[in-house]
């Protein structure tokens, strides 16, 4: 994009503002969540900077509350965050020789965090393990203040905040339609489609997005296959 | 409900666990193929996953609307189309995603869809 000299943590700042006005709304219902039933808010703080998985502190909250068993716990933990392991499929050679700092990305791996930096390219000039560092750890922040600004002063604030994660939906919408124009092939925009809808209408909310990577992951590799067999050369 | 019999020794047990378990999915991939040769399937998984998950993560956005009730999603898509056609001409990302979230936050905060909705129906 811009060919000047790009500032790294300026531009990671840029391309995390959409998370920010996600995850700190987001962050906030979580600390006050935690506070609300009776916890201290150090517990909400600490687990937001250990866990940063948004739906799982959720569920694990509401688990925990409604009395659910160790097994239990750990199977539904499992499943909702068995996606993660996916996003890490796709990024083992972008992660490779990245140094020390590679540990931290791999444990600080969100949704949003995953779209940022397969979906922006880093900066000319600049290290890429330096760029996604920066929009790692800015995500993480932004996290870990919405929890603590919950936690500490929600029933201060009492502002209103609804509809303020929608930032996160329009995010996702913007950074569809820039791999769109930069696709060589529009297949996984096609078992996106297809996989997203039959899973919204067949698998819980809970594991949606599980079921649906599966399903599509199934489509591309059917789709390579079958490509694959009837012409070796189709860009 | 306050959980008073949920002790701090309990929470302190679902921090670690649910730590540890986010902590494993997200490593997998990586201790598995440390020693391993990858497959020749990882290499399409690697191309085509990041558009596809795009996608998919705008259809988990969508997941928690009631389609079968008013306002029947209507806020959601016609922000979506917002975004959509306001980066498809202008091309700014910030704006684009800006715009979108504060209609949104309009329609979620003054009900208005809901309003309009009722009225056609009523007519």
């Amino acid at each position: 994009m811009e060919s000047q000299k790009t500032d790294p943590l300026l531009e990671a700042i840029r391309i995390t503002m959409p998370v920010m006005f996600g995850y700190v709304p987001i962050g906030i219902a979580f600390g006050l969540l935690v506070t609300h039933y009776g916890f201290n808010w150090l517990y909400s703080v600490l687990m937001s900077i250990v866990v940063f998985s948004g739906a799982a502190q959720f569920i694990a909250v509401a688990l925990a509350v409604s009395g659910a068993g160790a097994i239990e716990i750990v199977l539904t933990m499992l499943f909702l965050n068995l996606r993660h392991s996916f996003f890490g499929l796709s990024l083992l050679n972008k992660f490779e020789g990245i140094g020390r700092i590679k540990a931290y990305l791999v444990l600080a791996l969100t949704d949003e965090t995953y779209a940022l930096i397969t979906g922006h390219n880093v900066p000319e000039r600049v290290s890429s393990s330096r760029f996604y560092a920066y929009v790692t750890g800015l995500d993480h922040l932004y996290w870990v203040t919405g929890t603590a600004m919950g936690a500490l002063l929600g029933k201060v604030l009492n502002m209103n905040l609804n509809g303020l994660e929608f930032s996160l939906t329009a995010l996702f919408v913007v950074l569809s339609i820039e791999k769109y124009r930069s696709a060589k092939t529009r297949f996984p925009f096609i078992a996106a489609i297809v996989s997203g809808i039959i899973a919204m209408l067949f698998a819980g909310s809970q594991n949606m997005l599980l079921v649906s990577i599966i399903i599509g992951t199934f489509l591309l590799l059917v789709y390579e296959k079958i490509n694959n067999g009837v012409q070796t050369d189709d860009r | 409900m306050i959980a008073e019999d949920v002790s701090s020794i309990d929470i302190i047990w679902i921090i670690v666990i649910t730590a540890l378990i986010t902590a494993f999915t997200r490593a997998l991939p990586f201790i598995f193929f440390r020693r391993r040769k990858q497959p020749e399937c990882l290499k399409v998984i690697e191309r085509d996953f990041p558009a596809m998950i795009m996608l998919l993560l705008v259809f988990y956005c969508l997941n928690s609307v009631s389609w079968g009730m008013v306002p029947y999603g209507l806020p959601e898509l016609l922000c979506i189309f917002v975004v959509a056609c306001l980066h498809i001409w202008k091309g700014n990302a910030l704006l684009s995603i800006f715009t979108g979230t504060i209609i949104y936050m309009y329609f979620t905060n003054s009900g208005i869809i809901t309003v309009l909705l009722t009225e056609i129906i009523r007519i």
